[in-house]
């Protein structure tokens, strides 16, 4: 009996890391995994770093929360300060390179610590807006929970209605998760 | 009143099948699935997709929905929706839940079988909209009364569903308030679960029947009905309590449920309920796989509490563990049942109010006891 | 005519400088409500004798919005805290500040006993057509037809009646004393005004107050800011009428000559 993969995104609302956590868990059902997804919630409506806590493994997921995560992506400066708590000496920690003035904030006892270029190839290379599915496709190449196929398959499922009204969206959209898993692959992560 | 036009067919579709969706989407479902024919309700985080939900289906299964000004008539008028002979029920959380305790005395005191799903969030007063498990002993005893209700404490959303559908079953066959006692986490998590028509799995839902409003004329093989709740003398209360505390212990066997492994040869039995519990079973079933001697017992029905189910299963126990998302609630139900038994047993907790409890906890604290470190 | 020269407005002198950037969603009203009821305390001078409490629901988000003295109460509970307030401590000028399931659902009792009672507080409701903090559910004054979290298919009047004209109540159970008027975050000035005189109508013991101010969500109304505007002042003003509602005779005369309505955009 294998263990389920803890995954731990967070990133500042509108960036989507609801959305990717959203994605990755109908592509785990489609793969026939067993998944479990539990967002971060307070009081407001807006504001606050948002952070989703995904688990894909092949049992039922035993609890909804986790100490320590294998996988931790932030995507913003508070992203970083906010999911510290979540590394441990096994954890691989990935946050974006561009974000400026956490130097002194990243974790030192955590197994690797990758800094990514997503928000810049996304806006140079692709389009903004397809960002997170970036972040998804780097997520996938470094823990192989669900297969490219079923990632594109759950895209299309979800996100099918947008790309009636603009195909180049899902040629984006795939072209994003491939950049993400190029990412993490030149990076001498499994 | 006209009929509710309950379109035929299980929402769900016939037999059953394996989805993923959150907490309170299968509530609803399950309400749906159970015939359940009106909901009242008034927002209040984190249960408020449970109505989203349900008013999106009502024309589509010819179903009724209210949202009240509060949840004092929210309590209320889902007593007037079982009154009128529906399937009825209501949600809610937290400070809302408090309010709600005033109509439900009355369906107390009147045997109103209303259905109420809870999800926990911090206490006191508004606290976080997020969870906890702090509303045991409002949900178990609130209201100024004996707490003669059924209380189901869920810790899957398969559970969720399942004990939806149970629950308008045993409100509706005892006749006492019954909860779905869920939380913040359940609610809003995302994992899978079968949702099936209850005829698919061979459960037939119990029949309703109005308390007014009955077909025929008064004095021609029709009573009026008078239902009251209050009394002019003691006496007059004693009966009544005699009658319902009587009853509520001769049924008490047939609802009681619980979950327990591994009690046998333990030295250290884990107790935990809800979402707390899988933490609980996560450690335990490792620790136990490693050859340690510990155990889980799980209460499933806090109330009425399964007492000699826990006194059994603690017989040759050398320590509790105690783990709850509150200061004490299901702690205090531990030790008041355990009276009588073995009540002298060393309990140790994990108590953390509006705080999630990780398996890892667990873990740590087990082997910490297991090594006579003490937790 | 002279025009007034202004200088760029600047942040009420009651107002927590620690708290802002406040945590309002962008285009939200509860905002402007904030700055007009800041100018007018401090143009009357009682920041130091103030309670201000509010609600639950975005309302709670005030809680330390302001540098006075502030209790966050329970939904609906803002009013009989300061109407307690206010009766065992007569001194103090208490508000009760809320959104529209705060003082026409779960509120509503204490809306109508406190009004009933000429209670010496003043009540500001914001109200913009759903409950926003618990994700846009039906409030009391949803419009017909308009769609929200439990009305997926629009409000329907036959089902759940026509949106709580709720200053129009008030006026119609208060008597002598009473001050009553309608708003709009749109016309910032004459709110200031409705909100000073309320205050006014408080401190000099007349009575009871209450000002609703028109005001927006576009989150939960999923608009953007052109959208947002028309809903408000075109939409929103076909149910609620903005006016003063009642005026006590005793009190001053009106800050903006009557009829100055157009061109006051602040």
């Amino acid at each position: 009996m294998s263990k389920p993969v803890k995954i731990a995104l967070a990133g500042e609302g509108g960036q989507g890391v609801q959305s990717v956590a959203q994605i990755l868990m109908d592509a785990a059902a489609l793969e026939g995994k067993e998944a479990l997804y539990i967002p971060n919630f307070g009081i407001e409506q807006r504001g606050g770093v948002s952070i989703a806590f995904v688990q894909i493994g092949d049992e039922k997921i035993g609890a909804p929360k986790f100490k320590i995560g294998d996988i931790v992506i932030a995507l913003s400066d508070r992203a970083v300060r906010r999911t510290q708590m979540y590394v441990g000496p096994q954890t691989l920690f990935v946050y974006d390179s561009g974000i400026q003035g956490v130097e002194g904030d990243l974790p030192k006892n955590a197994k690797q610590v990758l800094a990514i270029p997503a928000l810049e190839i996304a806006t140079k290379k692709l389009n903004p807006r397809v960002f997170n599915i970036l972040i998804m496709g780097a997520v996938i190449g470094a823990t192989h929970v669900v297969t490219l196929d079923k990632a594109k398959e759950s895209i299309e499922k979800r996100l099918g209605y947008k790309f009636e009204k603009n195909p180049e969206l899902r040629e984006l959209d795939f072209k994003a998760l491939q950049e993400g898993i190029n990412l993490v692959a030149g990076m001498g992560v499994s | 009143m006209s009929e509710t036009s309950v379109k035929p067919g299980c929402p769900v579709g016939a037999g059953e099948r394996k989805v993923f969706m959150t907490g309170n989407e299968a509530v609803c479902w399950a309400a749906l699935a159970a015939g359940a024919e009106i909901m009242y309700g008034y927002p209040i985080t984190p249960q408020n997709e449970i109505m989203h939900y349900w008013t999106r289906n009502v024309p589509k299964f010819g179903r009724r929905f209210l949202q009240t000004e509060d949840e004092l008539s929210a309590g209320f008028t889902t007593i007037g929706g079982v009154l009128a002979g529906r399937r009825a029920f209501t949600a809610t959380a937290g400070p809302g839940n408090v309010l709600m305790q005033e109509p439900l005395s009355m369906a107390e005191a009147m045997r109103i079988p209303v259905v109420v799903v809870i999800q926990q969030r911090g206490g006191p007063s508004t606290a976080t909209v997020i969870y906890s498990q702090q509303e045991v002993t409002l949900t178990c005893f609130g209201g100024n009364g004996e707490g003669l209700r059924i209380v189901y404490s869920t810790s899957s959303l398969q559970d969720l569903y399942d004990y939806t559908i149970k629950a308008f079953n045993t409100a509706w066959k005892y006749r006492f308030p019954t909860f779905v006692l869920g939380d913040g986490y359940q609610a809003k998590m995302r994992e899978s679960l079968n949702i099936y028509d209850p005829a698919a799995r061979g459960i037939d839902m119990v029949p309703t029947e109005p308390f007014v409003g009955k077909p025929g004329k008064i004095g021609e093989g029709r009573e009026a009905a008078h239902l009251r709740n209050a009394y002019s003398v003691e006496e007059e209360l004693e009966v009544a309590m005699a009658r319902d505390t009587s009853e509520y212990e001769r049924v008490t066997p047939e609802i009681i449920e619980y979950d327990s492994y591994n009690t046998e040869g333990a030295d250290i039995v884990v107790i935990a309920h809800g979402i707390v519990f899988r933490s609980a079973a996560m450690a335990v079933r490792e620790l136990a796989g490693q050859g340690k001697k510990v155990g889980y017992f799980r209460p499933i029905t806090l109330r009425p509490f399964p007492r000699e189910q826990l006194q059994q299963a603690v017989a040759r126990a050398k320590m509790l563990l105690v783990a709850e998302s509150a200061y004490g609630q299901l702690l205090k139900l531990v030790k008041e049942n355990l009276y009588g038994g073995p009540c002298n047993l060393p309990i140790k907790t994990i108590l953390r109010p509006g705080v999630g409890i990780t398996p890892e906890e667990v873990t740590e604290a087990c082997s910490a006891l297991l090594d006579g470190k003490g937790a | 005519m002279a025009v007034e020269m202004e200088l760029q407005p600047k942040m009420p002198k009651c107002w927590n400088l620690a708290t802002k950037p406040h945590k309002f969603c962008p285009g939200c009203g509860h905002g402007l409500i904030l700055k007009a009821l800041g100018q007018a305390i401090d143009d009357l001078g009682i920041q130091d004798r103030v309670v201000f409490g509010c609600d639950i629901g975005c309302s709670l988000l005030s809680w330390d919005f302001f540098n006075m003295d502030t209790v966050q109460a329970h939904h609906g509970r803002a009013t009989p805290v300061m109407v307690g307030l206010k009766r065992a401590n007569p001194e103090l000028i208490v508000i009760a500040y809320m959104g529209d399931g705060g003082g026409y659902a779960i509120g509503s009792q204490h809306l109508v006993n406190a009004a009933n009672r000429n209670d010496k507080i003043t009540m500001i409701l914001a109200n913009n057509t759903n409950y926003a903090m618990t994700g846009g559910q039906m409030a009391p004054t949803t419009m017909p037809g308009q769609k929200t979290e439990t009305t997926p298919y629009g409000r329907d009047v036959k089902e759940d009646g026509y949106p709580m004209l709720g200053p129009e109540m008030v006026a119609a159970i208060t008597h002598e004393g009473a001050y009553v008027a309608r708003g709009t975050v749109s016309k910032l000035r004459t709110l200031k005004s409705y909100l000073k005189k309320a205050l006014e109508n408080q401190i000099s013991g007349r009575g009871f107050s209450f000002v609703e101010a028109l005001s927006t969500c576009p989150t939960n109304w999923r608009t953007n800011a052109e959208q947002t505007w028309a809903f408000l002042e075109q939409t929103m003003q076909e149910f609620f009428p903005v006016g003063e509602l009642k005026v006590p005779p005793e009190a001053a005369a009106p800050t903006a000559p009557p009829g100055a309505v157009e061109g006051e955009g602040e």
